[in-house]
C-alpha cells in the first residue's frame, strides 16, 4: 500500500499549464499570493475565482483534486473565521451573553475565508501541475543570482531532490520494518493515541539508523562521481522560456489590472 | 608494460575511535593491474577485500606503502578528482548510490559534476545507458526498477564519467539470481567489447570464474593471485580460507580424492560433464 503514494501531489499531464516553465509558474504563484492579499472587495474575488477556474480548466485536472487541497487546512480556516466573527468590534447584529457578532466581523470572516481558500487553490495548482524535479530545477535557477551573496542555491535544490528521491525508498523500508515488527507480535492498530505513538518507536529507530547509513553511503558514492569538483556544474536539462510563458505572464498581468481596477469600486 | 594500477607494500591500519585499538586490515599488498584485465577479488567477510577496493580510487589512503593509478599517487590530494575520474566505483546497494528521480538524470550526475557541456552530457548519457542495455528505461523513476536494473543504472552512472577502470564492490550481493546474471553479463561485455579494465570484489565463486585473474585476499594478505583455472582446483586451500569453489570443480575434486582418475582442473558444469564422460568411457573400455 505504501508503494502507491505519489510524490508530492503532482498530477501528470501534457497541458499548457503543465508545460509552462517552472520559473514562470513559481513567480506567478508568488505574485498571485500577494494579489490575494490586496483584494479589497468581493468583486475582486470574482475576478480571482474566474482566473483560478480558467487555470484549472486549462490544466485538465479534475476540480475535486484541487478542492481536496483545502482539506488539510480546513480547521485553520474555520478557526480564523470564528476568531474574526466573534472578536471584531463594530455594529452589533447579534448578541448572546459575552458572544457578539458584528457587521464588520461577518465581513472580515468572509474575506478571510475567501482569501485563504484562493491562496490554497492557486498554490496547489502549482504543485499539481509541476513535477517535484522541475520545481527544484526552477527554484535553483531562480535562486542562483543570490548565490553571490552566499545563498547555497544549488545545495538547497540538491538536498530537496535527494529528499524526494529517497521518499519511496524509505517508505518501502518502513513497510518492511512494520511487517517485521508485526510478525513478532507488534500491534500498531489498537489502543489510544498514546499507545499507538509508543508502538511507532520501534519502527522509527531502525528507520533512522538505516537512513543515516544510507546517507553515509550516498555521500561516498557522490564523491566517487566527482561531486563538488567544479563550481561550474553543468546540467543535462536547460530551462527555456517559451511563447506560452509570455502568454501566461500577460494573462496574469490582466488579472492584476482587473483586481487593481476593482479595488477602486466602493464596496457598499 | 601497461599497468593501470600498481600497489606497493600497501598497508592499512584501522583505529577504533572508542577503544583506541588498532587493527591491521591490509598487510603488505603489492600487485599490478594491467589495462583491459578483468580481475575478481575474493575473500570471506572481513578479509579486507572491500578495504582494498576503497584504496583504488582514494576513498582510503594507505597507512604505509603506495597506490598508483596511472602515474598518480593516490595520496596526492590535489589529484583526487583525476583519480576518481579514472576509477569509477560501483557499490553494493544500488539504492544508496542514486541521486536523481529519473534514470537519465542520475546517469548525467557525474558529467554534470565535471562541468561537461550539455550536448556532450546528452551523448555520454545515451552511450552509457546503451552500454548497459537500459536505454528504454531512460525516463523511468529508479524506485520502479528491479534490483538488477538499478545496479545497471549505477554502472551507467559511472560509465558516463568515461573512466578507464571500473571497480565494483560486491555489486551483486543484494540481487536475486536474475539480477546477478544481468550484472555479470554487463560487466563481461564491457570488459570484452569496450576493453574496460574491471576489478570486481565478490564472494560468489561462479562470478569469479568469469574473470581473467583471481586475487584471493585473506586476513589482509594476498593468498593467491592466478587465473581461475589455477585457483579453484585447489579446493582444500580454498576451504581453509573460508571460501567455496564452484560446484563442478568440487565434484571433480571429490571424485579424484576418492580414487577416480579424473583431471580436476575444471570450472564449469559443461567441462566437468566432459571429464566425467571421458572417465566413464575409459572405465568401460578397460573393463
Amino acid at each position: 500500500m505504501l508503494k502507491d503514494i505519489t510524490l508530492g501531489q503532482y498530477f501528470p499531464g501534457e497541458t499548457v499549464i503543465h508545460k509552462l516553465d517552472p520559473r514562470t509558474k513559481i513567480l506567478v504563484m508568488l505574485a498571485y499570493i500577494v494579489v490575494t492579499f490586496c483584494v479589497k472587495n468581493f468583486y475582486g474575488y470574482i475576478a480571482l475565482a474566474a482566473f483560478v477556474v480558467v487555470c484549472v480548466a486549462l490544466s485538465k485536472i479534475p476540480p475535486i483534486f484541487v478542492i481536496k487541497g483545502l482539506r488539510p487546512i480546513m480547521v485553520f480556516i474555520i478557526i480564523t473565521a470564528l476568531f474574526n466573527l466573534f472578536l471584531t468590534s463594530g455594529t452589533v447584529v447579534w448578541q448572546f451573553g459575552v458572544l457578539k457578532i458584528t457587521y464588520e466581523g461577518i465581513r472580515f470572516a468572509v474575506f478571510m475565508v475567501l482569501r485563504l481558500t484562493f491562496l490554497i487553490l492557486g498554490t496547489s495548482l502549482l504543485t499539481l501541475t509541476t513535477s517535484p524535479i522541475s520545481l527544484t530545477d526552477g527554484m535553483e535557477t531562480l535562486l542562483s543570482p543570490f548565490a553571490k551573496i552566499g545563498l547555497p542555491a544549488h545545495e538547497l535544490s540538491m538536498m530537496m531532490s535527494i529528499a524526494l528521491r529517497f521518499i519511496p525508498t524509505l517508505m518501502e523500508e518502513t513497510d518492511k520494518i512494520m511487517k517485521a515488527q508485526a510478525a513478532r507480535g507488534a500491534d500498531f492498530d489498537s489502543g489510544n493515541i498514546l499507545s499507538r505513538a509508543k508502538a511507532m518507536i520501534p519502527i522509527l529507530i531502525p528507520l533512522f539508523i538505516s537512513a543515516f547509513r544510507r546517507a553515509d553511503e550516498l555521500a561516498t558514492a557522490m564523491e566517487c562521481r566527482c561531486y563538488g569538483v567544479t563550481e561550474n556544474r553543468t546540467s543535462l536539462h536547460e530551462l527555456k522560456f517559451q511563447k506560452r510563458d509570455v502568454g501566461a505572464t500577460i494573462a496574469f498581468l490582466v488579472l492584476v489590472a482587473v483586481v487593481a481596477a476593482i479595488n477602486f469600486i466602493p464596496s457598499k | 608494460m601497461d599497468n593501470i594500477i600498481r600497489t606497493e607494500n600497501l598497508c592499512f591500519n584501522y583505529t577504533d575511535d572508542e577503544t583506541g585499538e588498532t587493527t591491521c586490515v591490509l598487510k603488505d599488498i603489492s600487485l599490478e593491474i594491467k589495462r583491459g584485465e578483468f580481475i575478481a577479488v575474493l575473500g570471506h567477510n572481513g578479509s579486507g577485500k572491500s578495504t582494498f577496493a576503497k584504496h583504488l580510487n582514494a576513498i582510503l589512503i594507505p597507512t604505509s606503502g603506495k597506490v598508483w593509478v596511472g602515474d598518480i599517487d593516490t595520496s596526492d590530494e590535489k589529484r583526487l578528482y583525476d583519480i576518481r575520474k579514472m576509477v569509477g566505483m560501483v557499490f553494493q546497494n544500488p539504492d544508496n548510490q542514486m541521486v536523481a528521480n529519473i534514470v537519465e538524470d542520475d546517469v548525467a550526475f557525474a558529467p554534470e559534476n565535471l562541468g561537461v557541456p550539455r550536448e556532450e552530457i546528452r551523448k555520454r548519457v545515451d552511450t552509457a545507458l546503451a552500454a548497459v542495455n537500459m536505454s528504454e528505461f531512460a525516463m523511468h523513476a529508479p524506485h520502479m526498477l528491479s534490483g538488477g536494473q538499478k545496479q545497471r543504472v549505477a554502472i551507467a552512472g559511472v560509465l558516463a564519467m568515461e573512466p578507464e577502470i571500473i571497480v565494483l564492490d560486491e555489486p551483486t550481493a543484494m540481487l536475486d539470481p536474475n539480477g546477478r546474471r544481468e550484472i555479470i553479463e554487463t560487466v563481461k561485455r564491457l570488459n570484452k567489447e569496450k576493453n574496460m579494465t574491471v576489478v570486481m570484489i565478490t564472494h560468489y565463486m561462479e562470478e569469479a570464474v568469469e574473470a581473467d585473474r583471481v586475487i584471493v585476499i585473506d586476513n589482509g594478505k594476498i593468498e593467491m593471485d592466478a587465473p581461475p583455472i589455477e585457483v579453484f582446483p585447489k579446493v582444500e586451500k580454498m576451504k581453509s580460507l573460508g571460501l567455496d569453489t564452484p560446484q563442478a570443480t568440487e565434484l571433480a575434486f571429490l571424485l579424484k580424492k576418492n580414487g577416480f582418475d579424473i583431471d580436476s582442473n575444471v570450472l564449469s558444469v559443461g567441462e566437468c560433464a566432459d571429464k566425467i564422460e571421458q572417465l566413464w568411457k575409459r572405465v568401460m573400455t578397460n573393463d
